[in-house]
């Protein structure tokens, strides 16, 4: 029993140094959060949009403002030629619609955002039916916006996973650079307290975190959005601690040796940047081409991020997520022991 | 067991790329248990590097080191550690935890000790108890630091430069705990710049100088070994008797040695009544006036001097 009390004794004051710290709980709970609010409602929104383009003044704008102007589909801004390709040209507008000289339109529009492709599209429908086209068969739309297949439904595993790994590495690496600075991690090494002890209870005060971490996220877009929640509580809480546990690993492994702020800041960055990239946070990681897909698979949080989503909404089971979680686990127990090898105490 | 730490031969070389320094070179030492024993020397003279190298903290390019009977790296560091307490030249703990917070987490990687009420209260620093670490002073943070070493109840105390920045008060508080210590039979090894605390606390010292040992014994004994004990300090008025320079003294019978210091000129002498008398004679023979003259008896800082040429602290 002794041995672990001193384990519980740091645990308890990293815990009580960290609550003590205002905005270090703001970076970990609020930011987080505000970062899910302001990207669900900017794309959660798009559903009721109606299409916006500009016309060029003049005898085309009459023209088109008689045919769509009354119609709710459509939000028609008339400009000046030149203000309005310059619109275009600064992403404000979609399409720029102007006469032809057979008397029809031209638009304008760049065929590599498909927003401005799509708009296009809908625009010469709009007008051609308004002209008086007669459509070859009647079409009718089914609208699928169920929760879980939203934007925001996909955002949300992954800004978790994200900030499970920011949580790990930062509040890992930090924290040890400055008791290293501070030579506090010298003195812990004269006393007998045991080396891997100090880097266990170091991981254990992360993974105190990691359930409000993951579950205030989630409850709140829960509420917010009505993101689902179709997984077993105890299979979320399972695939986010072994989230956690990788990311507290791989945040001793690197500030093992690190003996500044600025060269674990750089450490940091180098180890996350390719995760933030293709990992999937904010779009699908099999977007990638396919010789990167083993290396992409490879990362830590493109396994935590997809067993997420697998768990949060389409409900699979932990036992269906074994893959993700041993990859998970394979991290953690390298990083761990790397670490403890190479830890530099003073 | 009647030495507390046995060191023979030591040796450390830092190597910071083609940047070579030998911190220690063939350093001795031999503390005997119960003592309160003094490490004394100039700034890089390799006091810490001893010292971290005794508690295990660093290693020693070579030499042998042998704490409490026991050899680091053979398997009994861990009970080792249980006996020795240290403070280092220069530890920070956590901002934002209480003192009490800091003595109760220290004193749980002991399996004996005191309470952490006890270790509070050797140090003063009852007042404090509940005061974050960021809010103490320089002394109160120094006197946390020793009360973490001492809250296992060690054999064997580590203490580097435990006084450096202490007003007079504080200094003495804190001696008073080194003395509390050694009548309970304990060890202290303590490294100071302070020469009057070295004097005044310590049974033996060790002067250690660009990484050796170049005297060892009580302070009287080091200080009767000047061969006189009598130190008369004075200076010159300007322009009178130029020329005069230290060495001149030395004719003077009594005189056992002579060096510039600052403004003035300092003799160790064995007999001031006669050497006042020829010095005064002297000065006035080279058309010299005197512009201050003071006696005192000599101390640890004599010593340096005497053995170097050099003054202990520059400033
Ligand atoms: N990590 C290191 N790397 C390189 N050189 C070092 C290192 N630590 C100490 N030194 C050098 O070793 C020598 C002895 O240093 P040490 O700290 O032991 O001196 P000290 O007697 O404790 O001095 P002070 O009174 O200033 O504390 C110095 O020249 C110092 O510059
Ligand atoms: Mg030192």
């Amino acid at each position: 029993m002794t041995s672990f009390r001193p384990m519980l004794q740091l645990v308890v004051c990293n815990l009580k140094a960290f609550l003590r710290e205002p905005e270090a709980i703001f970076w970990t709970y609020g930011f987080p959060l505000l970062m899910v609010v302001g990207l669900g409602i900017a794309f959660s929104s798009s559903r009721a949009q109606s299409v916006q383009f500009d016309v060029v003044k003049g005898e085309t704008a009459d023209r088109v403002m008689s045919l769509l102007g009354k119609n709710s589909a459509f939000k028609v801004t008339v400009n000046p030629p030149e203000t309005a390709l310059a619109r275009l040209r600064t992403n404000r507008t979609l399409v720029v619609v102007s006469g032809s000289e057979s008397g029809g339109y031209e638009y304008h529009f760049d065929p590599s955002n498909p927003e401005s492709r799509a708009a296009k599209g809908v625009i010469d429908d709009g007008l051609q039916r308004a002209a008086g086209r007669k459509d070859a068969f009647e079409s009718k739309e089914v609208i699928v916006e169920a929760p879980g297949s939203r934007y925001v439904d996909f955002l949300v595993p992954g800004l978790i996973g994200m900030n499970l790994m920011g949580g790990g590495m930062w509040g890992i690496g930090f924290v040890l650079v400055d008791m290293r600075i501070k030579k506090l991690l010298k003195r812990l090494l004269a006393t007998p307290l045991r080396r891997p002890h100090f880097l266990l209870s170091v991981v254990g005060t992360r993974l105190v975190f990691f359930i409000p971490e993951a579950f205030f996220l989630l409850i709140c877009a829960y509420l917010i959005f009505g993101v689902p929640i179709r997984g077993s509580v105890a299979a979320i809480m399972a695939v986010a601690f072994m989230g956690s546990l990788a990311f507290a690993g791989l945040g001793l492994l690197s500030a093992s040796r690190a003996q500044r702020i600025e060269t674990i800041s750089g450490i940091m960055n180098v180890v996350m940047l390719p995760m933030w990239l293709c990992s999937g946070i904010f779009f699908s990681s099999e977007r990638f081409p396919e010789f990167l897909q083993p290396l992409i698979q490879a990362l830590p949080l493109t396994q935590l991020i997809n067993a997420l989503r697998a768990v949060i909404l389409e409900g699979h089971s932990l036992f269906s997520q074994a893959m993700p979680i041993g990859i998970l686990f394979a991290w953690a127990a390298v990083s761990f022991a790397l670490a403890l090898k190479w830890f530099r105490w003073g | 067991m009647d030495h507390a730490i046995l060191c023979k031969d030591l040796y450390k070389r830092y190597q910071d790329g083609k940047k070579i320094v030998d911190a220690l070179n063939g350093l001795n030492l031999a503390v005997k248990a119960g003592e309160c024993f003094g490490l004394l020397g100039p700034n890089g003279a390799g006091k810490t590097t001893t010292v971290e190298i005794l508690e295990g903290l660093i290693p020693a390019t070579s030499g042998e080191v042998e704490v409490l009977g026991i050899r680091w790296g053979t398997g009994q560091d861990q009970q080792l550690r249980e006996r020795i307490g240290i403070t280092l030249q220069e530890t920070r703990f956590q901002e934002k935890l209480k003192v009490r917070e800091v003595l109760e987490l220290f004193r749980s990687f002991y399996t004996h000790g005191m309470t952490t009420e006890q270790a509070i209260a050797t140090v003063a620093l009852e007042e404090k108890a509940q005061a974050w670490v960021r809010d103490l002073s320089g002394g109160q943070r120094q006197r946390l630091a020793v009360a973490t070493a001492l809250v296992g109840e060690p054999e064997l105390l580590f203490l580097d430069e435990p006084t450096t920045g202490l007003d007079p008060q504080a200094r003495r508080r804190l001696w008073d705990v080194v003395r509390d210590l050694r009548e309970r039979g304990r060890t202290v090894l303590i490294t100071t710049h302070y020469m009057d605390e070295a004097e005044k606390l310590c049974d033996r010292v060790a002067v250690v100088d660009h990484g050796k040992v170049i005297a060892e014994g009580s302070p009287n004994q080091l200080i009767s070994q000047l061969g006189g004990e009598h130190v008369i300090e004075f200076s010159l008025e300007k322009g009178a008797g130029d020329g005069i320079e230290p060495d001149d003294f030395m004719k003077l019978p009594p005189v056992i040695r002579a060096v510039r210091e600052a403004e003035g000129i300092l003799l160790t002498v064995s007999q001031p009544h006669i050497a006042i008398p020829a010095l005064l004679e002297f000065v006035d023979q080279r058309k010299g006036r005197l512009n201050s003259l003071t006696t005192r008896h000599a101390n640890l800082e004599d010593v340096f001097v005497n053995l170097t040429g050099r003054f202990l602290r520059d400033d």
